[in-house]
């Protein structure tokens, strides 16, 4: 691997039983930077992820191809509900992700936690009385499960449609909050969308798949300036145009 | 001439939760309607108010000329159709697509009986499905395609409104793509009169001649599409619109996601 390099996936192949989901997926990835991993649903991102993550579900198998890292990952997922254990209140969750990942003490994990909470734009009444996942909303989930993420300190962000489930306004928010921790605490990052236009103003870097392989791999404005691929042209034209809005700084 | 739908100081109340406060919304005919907002804002219960799924606490409904009480008419029922983002919802799996079809059309009468085989293929053909698909069953087809058979069905009994819930929200984006261009193509063809509904402005901006945005409970502003898209009145409009992501173009580089000022 190159020095600078934190990832590299190269000709990674996944099947389940003899059925092949993912096919020949190679990227590399510097020290924080970011790559955007586009493709309709079904294209096999998930997978790759958790490849990379290291956790396949059951029945699936690497069927080829090697994953090269020397730093940890971590991931964010799209039910942010589904992520967090739904009796547990929230700064109890992250506080115990520290003690055990970073083997801080007790009282240290909860100062930790709060300072990340607050970091994420968390309320501040959390500090007096913790909540449960039910009491907060999807937004607020989703920024408690990118807490317990980066407790893990990762060099490795991966980002499964983190933002798909939440509302547009939300979505922003959440999307702004990983741009600037990521400036913050530089950890590369994949981010996993069906939507172009996300993964685009997000990531100077895009992969597309389909079927299972990645049938594009581009600089994101030579790859939507040229895309050489039909199917890019089909994802970029499925992209509903919105005219500009007056007054806006875009 | 009055306008297709009129509501008037519509509530409802789930349990002591107020879904619905005071809304006033009209439609005109033959044009769409977009009705945009956040999820929880009360969207689907407008939709199910004016389709009489659901009575209001307070308010009036007129549809056209006339009054929607709480007990409708065969009429009234055939006249308001919806579409849902399920399409399953409206789709018995255990009957082919002719049943599906030529169900609704005895039932209300639209043709007679010799004539309702040619009917049924004509509705195919217009949302674009081969008539082969008549002895098929729902579970045969995609979800695009299952979406176009719900279509057809809603269109079948000539409504004079047709109410669209997040019908693209579930469908992958090219798929979303070609049903949005689908219910383009037959809003201006049959002339139709829609409430389209979607938490999605790009999809309301497909679609929609008028656009409405609905904000807890309550519509906070009622706009043409050229006006709303790039002058909206309301700053809650003003923020969902600049949520909205988009394309870089070479001026703004990929990548460099703007902080909001
Ligand atoms: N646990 C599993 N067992 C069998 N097949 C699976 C499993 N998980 C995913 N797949 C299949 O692998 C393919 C890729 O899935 P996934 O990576 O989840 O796609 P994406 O995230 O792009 O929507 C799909 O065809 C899916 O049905
Ligand atoms: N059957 C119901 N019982 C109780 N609350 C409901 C019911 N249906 C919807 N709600 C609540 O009413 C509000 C509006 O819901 P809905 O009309 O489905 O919004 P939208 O379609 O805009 O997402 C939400 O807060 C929702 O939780
Ligand atoms: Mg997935
Ligand atoms: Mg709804």
């Amino acid at each position: 691997m190159a020095a600078n390099t934190v990832l590299q996936v190269e000709a990674l192949s996944l099947a389940a039983k003899s059925k092949k989901l993912v096919e020949n997926v190679s990227f590399s990835l510097g020290k924080g930077e970011s790559l955007g991993l586009v493709g309709e649903s079904g294209s096999g991102k998930s997978l790759t992820l958790r490849a990379i993550l290291g956790l396949l579900p059951r029945g699936i198998e690497q069927t080829g191809g090697v994953i090269k890292s020397d730093v940890s990952s971590a991931m964010v997922f799209q039910d942010p509900r589904g992520a967090l254990d739904p009796l547990c209140p929230v700064v109890a969750q992250v506080a115990e992700v520290i003690y055990y990942r970073q083997k801080a003490s007790r009282k240290a994990s909860r100062i930790q936690a709060l300072e990340l909470l607050e970091m994420l734009g968390l309320p501040d009444s959390l500090k007096k009385s913790d909540r449960y996942p039910s009491q907060l909303s999807g937004g607020q989930c989703q920024r408690i499960v990118i807490a317990m993420a980066l407790a893990c300190k990762p060099g490795i962000l991966l980002c499964d449609e983190p933002t798909t489930a939440l509302d547009v306004t939300v979505q922003r928010q959440i999307i702004e909050t990983i741009t600037s921790l990521q400036r913050e605490l530089g950890f590369a990052m994949v981010f996993v969308t069906h939507n172009l236009a996300i993964a685009a103003s997000l990531c100077p870097k895009l992969c597309v798949m389909k079927e299972g392989q990645i049938v594009e791999h581009d600089d994101t404005l030579r790859l939507l300036q040229n895309p050489t691929n039909p199917y890019t042209r089909m994802l970029l034209d499925s992209v509903l145009p919105l005219p500009e809005l007056e007054g806006s700084e875009q | 001439m009055e306008p297709a739908l009129q509501l008037k100081n519509i509530t409802v109340q789930y349990g002591g939760f107020t879904a619905l406060d005071h809304v006033d919304l009209n439609i005109e005919r033959h044009t769409t309607l977009g009705l945009v907002g956040e999820s929880g804002s009360g969207k689907s219960t407008l939709a199910r108010v004016i389709a009489g799924l659901i009575a209001p606490d307070e308010g009036e409904i007129g549809l056209g000329s006339q009054p929607l009480k709480k007990k409708r008419s065969r009429e009234q029922h055939k006249n308001v159709q919806m579409i849902f983002q399920n399409p399953d919802a409206s789709l018995n799996p255990k009957h082919s697509i002719r049943q599906i079809l030529s169900e609704a059309l005895l039932f209300h009468r639209i043709v007679e009986r010799r004539q309702v085989e040619q009917r049924c293929k004509e509705l195919l053909e217009r949302v674009h499905i081969e008539e082969g698909a008549l002895d098929r069953y729902p579970y045969e087809f995609s979800g695009g395609q299952r979406q176009r058979i719900a279509i057809a069905r809603a269109l079948s009994v000539e409504p004079s409104l047709l109410i669209a819930d997040e019908p693209t929200s579930a469908l992958d984006v090219s798929v979303q793509r070609s049903v949005l261009e689908l219910f383009h193509t037959l809003k201006e063809e049959l002339n139709l009169t829609m409430l389209f509904i979607s938490h999605d402005l790009g999809v309301i901006h497909a679609i929609s001649d008028n656009v409405a945005v609905m904000r807890q409970g309550r519509v906070i502003e009622v706009n043409s599409k050229s006006k709303f898209f790039v002058r909206p009145e309301t700053d809650y409009s003003r923020e969902l619109l600049s949520a909205v992501p988009r394309i870089p173009t070479s001026s703004r580089s990929g990548g460099s996601y703007e902080q909001r000022i």
